[in-house]
């Protein structure tokens, strides 16, 4: 169904659309064709308009200018429900479902099958499941409540719950910011049965080793603007990144060789019942060791209890030497400890409260006077730490909810680095952040251990572990799997430690 | 009556942007302050009673007033600090019902009322704690451990008195109750003691690391875990602080009254949080301010003085506190309403609600009130 192409007009096109929101104007012209059978990559950085874009894809917002075509005709959503009428699905990248209710009625909310007494038909509800699932070749029990599924899972009930609404486009944005290379994997053979159907998939996503593996066509677009769709095979990786961030990016992944200093922590036996077990490992001044994994292996389970926010069972945590009590994450900042954690809107960031002040957060004892704080002297010490890492932002007053992903994850960046700690811990610092700003944060990462920080990064995306890391720790279901040097780690190694394949090589 | 913390909307029209003149981007910051619509209303409310209620403006009735409002406005100052973290207190006036008749007991018993007091005191920090832990230890919503403290405490007093009265307090510490401070006719000492533990309780919420640490609570307890806040040890000490005062409070209803009775103050914290939302605290934590909430619990005494010099019952007063409560909490919904509503245009001034008159500075407020100077927010 691959060869319906001119003749037939794409299901679903925007031509020139235009919308703002106050002065600040979103989309600018934008066009884009979505035509069957083909997966469409849309990339741009944080900002760019993608992400209105989907919104005025989905329905949610009016484009105030330009044209809406489904199957060619003119149309006006004026609600999500008439984009779903028209076939449209959007998978967001953490979908909503109702906990408490199973699968197979997530997937049938709304539009149960009845049976002739009118109650609900549960049991071709589970058939109709497990017909979709079958098709996309997915295991996953239709009885078994939506609680506690991964976001891998939930994400396959969105597109199943899709499907069986007939839709014939599919947009998913940044689906695989939270998933682990596996379940990407599983993802894209679902995509690309349903491209092989006759369906139009949008594909969203920052990394482009997906993009290009997966899609057949490239949309870029910046600052809100159309700037240009090509074939994925007439395109290259550099071509991308200079369009999207329209200038050459020298470096995405600068780690340069560091001095190694002495042993600043030591983590030795750490287990906690049923999340990880026996986790032993050192990180000396000036190095980078990446914890690489599947998401779900433990590794920010690992990092948060070494921390102290969460609890553990057994072993001990070192720094320079002296033993740290368990869950208090005051004494581990007080000898030294800073982390910026996977979570920038739940755990890094209080997103109602001001710039300001999310960034003095963690030094307000210091900054106070006679046991008095002066919003002053937030003010000032926000203003030095924004300037060194080259935070965009209005005010400094402006709620913190206000600024780019980007501009956030500096924010929790400024509130950890001002701290001046011994050992930094960076839970997924790109995630969800543009292509220009991620360099810099590798960039400072590389400088801050090169002044003799010892830091831990937990990080699901391969290339930058191994582009960043002196050392890769890879864990498979709560145990350390493997531990390779910089020269010894590649793609492959780490993939077959983090799925378990090859057994404990080191720990 | 303030307007509703702004969730995340569109960027917020840039407020007075950076290039107006300082003092009237000062003025516009002041005009748009959360607690401003309180001031305002109380200010309205002041005028209009002085101007219209007789004998209002009266050295007595100011003393009267004040009198009615200091138990109040003790509890409303913890009140204030645990509704910011996001939890809730609806055992105080049953504490202090509880504390009363502890009160009343010792003194019956031949305990001096110097050393009871000091009892009562630590009675009410016991019953506060049992409140921290029960929220803290145990992890229960707060809303139901109050609830079923609140019946316990009351339940406790009627164990204590039954339904007898203790009035035999000596008519001096009576009378001291009472007493204007530095015999200033209208001004009760205890509507000094107010102020002062007011403005204390503005610099602690607004002016230290620990009130940062309380906002924080309030609006995502779990991003102050990760920055090193000791989460459920500061709410485990608010509750106490709040079982300490509102048991101080209890002291002095008892001697202000010179009876003791298992019933007394009865539905007593429905104003306390009246008052504290309708000063602009919200309900779901992380905004307020302590002036707000001061002009709060003036307002609402205003109001119910003003109805009783107009011979109004006791009945109706009851009915005008639950609907300035439901008023409270509504308005500050539809304001956001209205203004996400509003929001897609540029708006050049984010003015909030009803505007108060010119008045520039913090209204000032007619005679001596227990009106803390300290306690901006923002």
């Amino acid at each position: 169904m691959t060869d319906d192409r001119s003749p037939v007009p794409p299901p679903l096109a925007l031509v020139d659309v235009t919308k703002s929101f106050g002065s600040v104007r979103a989309l600018r012209g934008l066009s884009l064709h979505l035509r069957a059978g083909e997966i469409h990559a849309l990339v741009g950085e944080n900002g760019a308009g993608k992400s209105t874009l989907v919104k005025t894809i989905a329905g949610v917002h009016r484009p105030d200018g330009g044209q809406v075509l489904v199957d060619g005709r003119p149309t006006e959503f004026t609600a999500p429900a008439d984009a779903q009428r028209a076939g449209v699905a959007v998978i967001y990248q953490e979908p909503t479902l109702f906990p408490d209710l199973s699968v197979a009625e997530n997937i049938f909310i709304g539009r149960q099958p009845r049976t002739r007494l009118g109650t609900i038909d549960r049991a071709r509800m589970r058939r109709d499941t497990d017909e979709v699932f079958g098709r996309l070749g997915v295991a996953i029990e239709p009885d078994r409540p939506a609680r506690g599924l991964s976001i891998a899972d939930q994400q396959l009930v969105e597109i199943a719950k899709a499907i069986t609404r007939h839709a014939r486009v599919l947009v998913m944005d940044e689906p695989t910011a939270a998933l682990s290379g596996v379940e990407a994997e599983r993802l894209f053979t679902v995509a690309r049965t349903l491209r092989d159907e006759g369906a139009a998939l949008l594909f969203i996503s920052h990394r482009f080793d997906e993009v290009f593996g997966l899609c057949d066509r490239i949309t870029v677009v910046r600052d809100g603007a159309y700037v240009s769709c090509d074939p994925t095979a007439d395109l290259d990786v550099d071509t991308v990144v200079r369009r999207m961030v329209g200038r050459d990016v020298s470096s995405l992944y600068p780690k340069e060789d560091a001095e190694f200093g002495d042993t600043v922590l030591e983590v030795e036996g750490l287990s906690r019942q049923g999340v990880f077990a026996d986790v032993s490992f050192s990180v000396r001044a000036g190095e980078i060791v990446a914890l690489a994994g599947l998401v779900g292996a433990g590794r920010s389970e690992v990092v948060r209890a070494v921390f102290g926010v969460d609890r553990y069972d057994a072993g001990t945590v070192r720094v320079a030497g002296r033993a740290l009590p368990a869950g208090r994450p005051r004494a581990a900042m007080a000898a030294g400890m800073a982390l910026v954690p996977e979570d920038r809107r739940q755990q890094g960031l209080v997103m109602e409260s001001s710039i300001e002040r999310n960034a003095t957060a963690t030094r307000r004892g210091l900054l106070s006077r006679f046991g008095l704080l002066g919003a002053r002297a937030e003010r000032e010490s926000a203003r030095e730490w924004g300037a060194r890492l080259q935070l965009k932002c209005g005010a400094y007053t402006d709620a913190v909810a206000t600024l780019s992903g980007g501009n956030q994850q500096k924010v929790v960046l400024a509130k950890w680095l001002s701290t001046e700690p011994r050992v930094l811990f960076v839970d997924e610092p790109t995630r969800g952040i543009d292509v220009g700003t991620k360099a810099e944060v590798h960039r400072l990462l590389s400088t801050l251990a090169g002044e003799g920080l010892a830091i831990v990064m937990v990080s699901s995306e391969l290339p930058e572990v191994l582009g960043m890391a002196d050392r890769v720790l890879v864990m498979h279901e709560g145990r350390v799997t493997a531990e390779l040097d910089r020269d010894r780690a590649d793609e492959e190694s780490v993939m077959y430690a983090a799925t378990g394949q090859r057994p404990s090589e080191a720990a | 009556m303030a307007p509703e913390r702004i969730i995340t909307s569109p960027p917020a029209a840039p407020a007075a942007g950076p290039d107006r003149p300082r003092p009237v981007r000062r003025i516009a910051s002041l005009l748009s302050l959360r607690e401003s619509p309180v001031i305002a209303a109380l200010v309205v409310t002041l005028l209009g009673a002085s101007l219209f209620v007789d004998m209002f403006a009266s050295g007595r009735n100011i003393s009267f007033l004040l009198l009615s409002v200091a138990a109040i406005a003790l509890m409303a100052l913890p009140m204030t600090l645990i509704v910011v973290t996001g939890e809730i207190d609806l055992s105080v006036a049953s504490t202090l019902a509880l504390t009363s008749a502890t009160l009343g007991v010792l003194w019956e018993s031949g305990v001096p009322i110097e050393t009871a007091l000091w009892i009562c005191l630590a009675v009410g920090a016991g019953l506060g704690a049992l409140n921290g832990v029960l929220v803290t230890v145990m992890g229960l919503p707060s809303l139901a451990v109050t609830i079923g403290t609140m019946a316990l405490y009351r339940g406790l007093a009627y164990v204590l008195l039954g339904d007898r009265a203790v009035a035999s307090y000596p008519q001096s510490w009576v009378s001291g109750a009472r007493d204007p401070f530095l015999g200033i006719e209208g001004l009760p000492w205890i509507a000094v003691g107010v102020l002062v533990l007011a403005a204390l309780f503005a610099v602690l919420l607004h002016a230290t690391p620990i009130g940062r640490s309380l906002f924080d609570i309030g609006n995502n307890d779990e991003a102050a875990r990760f920055t090193g806040t000791p989460v459920r040890w500061t709410k485990f000490w608010l509750f106490t602080l709040s079982g300490v005062v509102a048991a101080g409070a209890g002291v002095f209803w008892t001697l202000q009254y010179g009876t003791s009775r298992a019933d007394t103050a009865f539905g007593l914290e429905l104003q306390v949080v009246a008052a504290v939302l309708l000063g602009g605290v919200s309900i779901f934590g992380g905004v307020g301010s302590v002036l707000g909430v001061m002009c709060g619990v003036l307002l609402l005494g205003v109001i119910r003085n003003a109805l009783q010099l107009f011979g109004l019952s006791s009945e109706v007063l009851q009915i005008v506190t639950g609907l300035i409560l439901i008023a409270s909490v509504v308005t500050p919904n539809l304001v956001a309403k209205v203004r996400a509503r509003r929001a897609p245009e540029p708006t050049p001034e984010p003015v909030s609600a009803p505007a108060p008159e010119p008045a520039p500075a913090p209204a000032p407020v007619p005679d001596s009130t227990d009106r803390p100077h300290n306690g901006e927010q923002s």
